[in-house]
């Protein structure tokens, strides 16, 4: 296990003194680049434990796919609501995903096929530790690529520009930019008023490094967050969140998009891909993986119909730390593999497509003849939405070490 | 990668040069760890790491033993009389007692579920929750309660060192008996004792898979239906024997060791699992070839030795010593110890054959473990936060319910890590801003004795803050953290001059405090 250094804060608004921050700025100048322009926003996803990309986006055309999956394979697609949706003549989705269907078909929805990180480990822990800090195989990088996406601070930069969804700041939001994790925008705050201001001061004045930065962050946000929670939240569209922790989070995120709050980037992610055994039940849409599916899918169409035309400012980018097995395993099950499948949906994205090259399933093809082989670097798709979406042209600061990406052209120049 | 550095250089300095450039830079000055303490910071940093938080009297207590004598009989926890408020409150909590034979004829993972399909005497079977709440209730009133605080603290490490989740499956009826008779009775005594446990539970089996592991039967060529051939080996558990349990992830073995390891462990399996039976051995489905892990031939026709014999492997690693030592250190000295302090441990692991007292005894006795490079040097998780602060406090408990929700709400969930690591035992995972928050709303509730079921008397607590601070930190607290108690009592005077101030909100604003994040 890799020890990590606590960051020490040093947010820019930090150096005006507490309590002067938004009197001098309002939220609708948060929301707005220097330009007078909206903010483009990255939303992030990480689907931990492994998902197995073979089954979420189907090589139904592939012989292979099938001899190496005679009781997990997902079924040529034949319209039957067990049989895989069809996309491309060659790949199909998970039938769970047909809410991502209709995205697809209007062109916003891309996916990107065997990517994955580079670095051969198979632990989920430092696979994931590589694809948050985005440095792979280098294990001392202390900041997250996420962190080092946003553009070095101005004096225009909004307390919450960065946020991490849940009880714990991710990995990938790390680093001297200001981040905050949240977990609900409605408890975002000091109940007790007495305590609060107390606190504030306390944690300002602080000699402890890492709580003072981390304090300063988190009474600047609560301040602004204020005038999020007065506002009962309504998805718009009709859209229905599904429960579950994905969902939920999407949904805080949502709101503090139309809030108009200055959001940048923000994290969430989703556990229990691991699947060793059961992943499939008596049918496709049946046991762990579909379950799954079935959540992840209608938590992203319900942002995306929520967010309606707001969608135009936002890109949402979804990832999962390796791929598993080609073959499946003795328990039902697969085991830990290489490259796997990422999505990207959004304002800009050149979708209803399948980006990147197909390595095949045969023996020769495989990665160490048991995985899918990679093709793709998952830097190449996070950086073009840094570059093309973000607008941050400092890739080889984002990404150090690769700067030579060799961008799919997900997004339209 | 040159330009990167400068440029992140700029934009930190840029911002730390007003506030505090007085400060030493951060990073690894492992010279603080030849420091010495003064006498009375010794003592609290021994009692803020081998116990869950000093409570009053404590520090008294352990000047009056002397601080040698008290770490050696922490490190004996049988030669300590167990606190009858802690047997009062484990008393009604049966289920702890339960064998797994009972638990599986008592319980069932779906009672409704089960006698709904005709399952023959379902409706009589409870619902596993009972499990799993008494098991959150014991270790709370542990932590709180017990005299054997080193004892619990190494329950909790261990535990986590080898995680497993109540919310797989059929571990909720497998957990109980997990803790009570793999981990606990191990945690002080040999490393190769407890990785059997641990490797001989239904609770570790059922939780990485390896109960369904087996060889694959012999393939027939024109087999008609390729679906009978599917059961086979299953790598998770073995994976994670090495990369979590013993050598660490940069221990030295490889993708083939894996596969070597998971073929040894097949036929470690569960009778009836899905009931919460027990461990059992399937010679039949054991592969007997012949394998090699890492360099070391295992020979044919071996059964469940086969698996032990790895496990002899494994614990016999200079790799497993070096990733023991360093993970105690990093729970019980700092998150980043001085490497020449793990070797010394490593070494202790290795002349003993993982004898852990004689590790921890090396640990404590070190220079490292009362040094000014060890002292406040670890953010409290939010179980020690919470425990801490109740011990502080001399709450009276008489339910935890609802600081098990407090414990969500703050991100430690008691035995529901979904992942193999457990949970972080370094600062960076607890410093956000959503868990800050609810730490000072737990404080405020606590301190004014509005937390249910957890007694507090605020009159107990002095009326002015420093002195207030003194009783509840063991120590004086900052004057950062002084100032802004007293600015506020100020204001608050202002408006309503003929009120006292509040001393349940003072104690509150203390342990709401950086100092209190602080052990």
């Amino acid at each position: 296990m890799t020890s990590r250094r606590v960051f020490l804060k040093n947010s820019a608004l930090a150096m005006f003194g507490i309590g002067s921050a938004p009197a001098w700025l309002s939220r609708a100048a948060y929301a707005e680049s220097s330009s007078g322009r909206r903010k483009k926003i990255l939303v992030a996803i990480f689907q931990r434990g492994a998902m197995d990309g073979l089954n979420v986006v189907v090589p139904h055309g592939e012989a292979a796919y099938y001899t190496l999956r005679p009781n997990l394979a997902i079924p040529r697609p034949d319209g039957t609501i067990n049989s895989a949706i069809d996309l491309d003549g060659y790949f199909g989705l998970h039938p769970a995903l047909q809410p991502l269907k209709p995205i697809y078909d209007s062109g916003q929805l891309a996916i990107v096929h065997a990517v994955g990180s580079p670095d051969p480990t198979r632990s989920h822990f430092d696979a994931q530790d590589y694809m948050e800090s985005g440095t792979p195989g280098r294990k001392n990088t202390s900041d997250g690529w996420m962190n080092r996406a946003l553009t070095p601070a101005s004096k225009k930069v909004s307390p919450v520009r960065a946020v991490s969804l849940g009880t714990d700041l991710a990995r990938t939001l790390r680093g001297h930019n200001e981040a905050v994790a949240i977990s609900n925008v409605d408890q975002f705050q000091i109940k007790d008023p007495r305590g609060a201001d107390t606190f504030e001061h306390m944690y300002a004045g602080t000699m402890d490094q890492v709580l003072n930065g981390t304090g300063r962050e988190t009474f600047d946000a609560v301040k602004l967050m204020k005038s999020v929670e007065k506002q009962a939240y309504k998805p718009a569209g009709g859209a229905q969140y599904p429960a579950g922790k994905l969902g939920q989070s999407l949904l805080q995120i949502a709101r503090l998009i139309r809030g108009n709050v200055g959001l940048e980037v923000a994290f969430t992610d989703l556990g229990g891909w691991d699947h060793h055994v059961n992943e499939v039940g008596a049918t496709s849409t049946q046991g762990q993986l579909a379950n799954l599916l079935t959540q992840f899918g209608q938590a992203l169409a319900a942002f995306y119909t929520d967010l309606g035309d707001r969608m135009a400012d936002v890109n949402v980018v979804t990832m999962s730390e390796f791929g598993r097995t080609a073959k499946e395993n003795g328990t039902r099950g697969t085991d830990h593999g290489h490259a796997n499948v990422m999505f990207a949906f959004g304002g800009g994205i050149k979708g209803g497509k399948i980006y990147g090259d197909w390595p095949g399933l045969e023996r020769e093809q495989l990665y160490e003849e048991r995985d899918l082989n990679l093709t793709t670097d998952f830097r190449d798709v996070l950086g073009e939405l840094v570059v093309r979406h973000l607008g941050n042209s400092q890739i080889s600061h984002v990404f150090p070490g690769y700067d030579q990406p060799k961008y799919r052209g997900l997004i339209a120049t | 990668m040159r330009k990167t550095l400068v440029l992140l250089g700029l934009v930190c300095c840029a911002a730390l040069l007003p506030a505090r450039s007085d400060k030493p830079k951060p990073g690894p000055d492992y010279g603080l760890f030849e420091k010495k303490l003064p006498k009375d910071r010794q003592l609290l940093q021994a009692l803020d790491r081998l116990t869950f938080g000093p409570r009053p009297g404590d520090v008294a207590a352990v000047t009056k033993m002397g601080l040698k004598q008290w770490i050696e009989l922490q490190l004996h926890p049988d030669q300590i009389p167990e606190n009858p408020e802690l047997d009062r409150r484990l008393a009604p909590l049966q289920t702890l007692l339960l064998s797994q034979a009972e638990i599986a004829d008592q319980y069932s993972r779906a009672p409704a579920l089960a006698a709904a399909i005709g399952v023959k005497g379902a409706a009589e079977k409870k619902a596993p929750q009972v499990l799993i709440s008494q098991l959150t209730q014991a270790k709370l009133y542990r932590a709180i309660y017990s005299n054997r605080q080193l004892q619990e603290e190494l329950v909790d490490f261990w535990f986590n060192h080898f995680n497993v989740d109540v919310s797989k499956g059929a571990d909720r009826m497998l957990v109980t008996t997990y803790e009570r008779d793999a981990i606990r009775p191990h945690v002080l005594g040999k490393f190769r004792d407890l990785l059997e446990a641990t490797a001989n539970s239904p609770a570790m089996m059922f939780y990485l898979d390896n109960w369904q592991s087996v060889t694959p039967p012999p393939v027939r060529p024109n087999a008609k239906n390729p679906k009978q051939a599917a059961r086979g080996v299953n790598e998770n558990y073995a994976r994670e024997l090495m990369e979590l349990h013993t050598l660490g992830v940069d221990g030295g073995y490889t993708q083939q060791d894996i596969i070597e390891v998971a073929r040894c462990f097949t036929g470690w399996s569960i009778d009836k699992p899905n009931q919460g039976g027990p461990f059992v051995f399937n010679e039949r489905t054991h592969d007997r070839g012949e394998k090699s892990v890492l360099g070391v031939t295992i020979p044919a026709g071996g059964g469940k030795e086969d698996g032990e014999k790895v496990l002899d492997i494994l614990a016999a690693h200079p790799s497993t010593a070096r990733f023991i030592s360093k993970e105690l250190a990093q729970r019980f000295v700092a998150d980043d110890p001085p490497p020449a302090l793990i070797e010394r441990m490593a070494a202790t692991f290795h002349d003993t054959e993982g004898d852990i007292t004689a590790v921890l005894s090396t640990m404590f006795n070190s220079q490292e473990f009362l040094s000014q490079g060890a002292y406040r040097s670890k953010i409290k998780t939010p179980f020690e936060m919470i425990v801490s602060a109740v011990r502080a406090t001399g709450a009276k408990v008489e339910s935890v319910s609802p600081l098990e929700n407090q414990l969500s709400n703050l991100g430690e969930p008691l035995y529901r890590k979904l992942e193999p690591t457990g949970y972080s035992i370094t600062n960076d995972e607890w410093v956000n801003s959503t868990a800050l928050l609810a730490r000072m709303n737990f404080a405020l509730q606590l301190g004014q004795n509005k937390v249910q079921g957890v007694q507090v008397e605020p009159a107990k607590f002095p009326p002015v803050p420093a002195a207030a601070a003194r009783q509840l930190l063991f120590t004086n607290a900052t004057s950062q953290t002084l100032g802004a108690i007293n600015k506020s009592l100020e204001a608050q005077k202002k408006k309503n001059p003929k009120e006292p101030p509040s001393r349940g909100l003072i104690a509150g604003l203390v342990i709401g405090s950086p100092d209190f994040q602080r052990r």
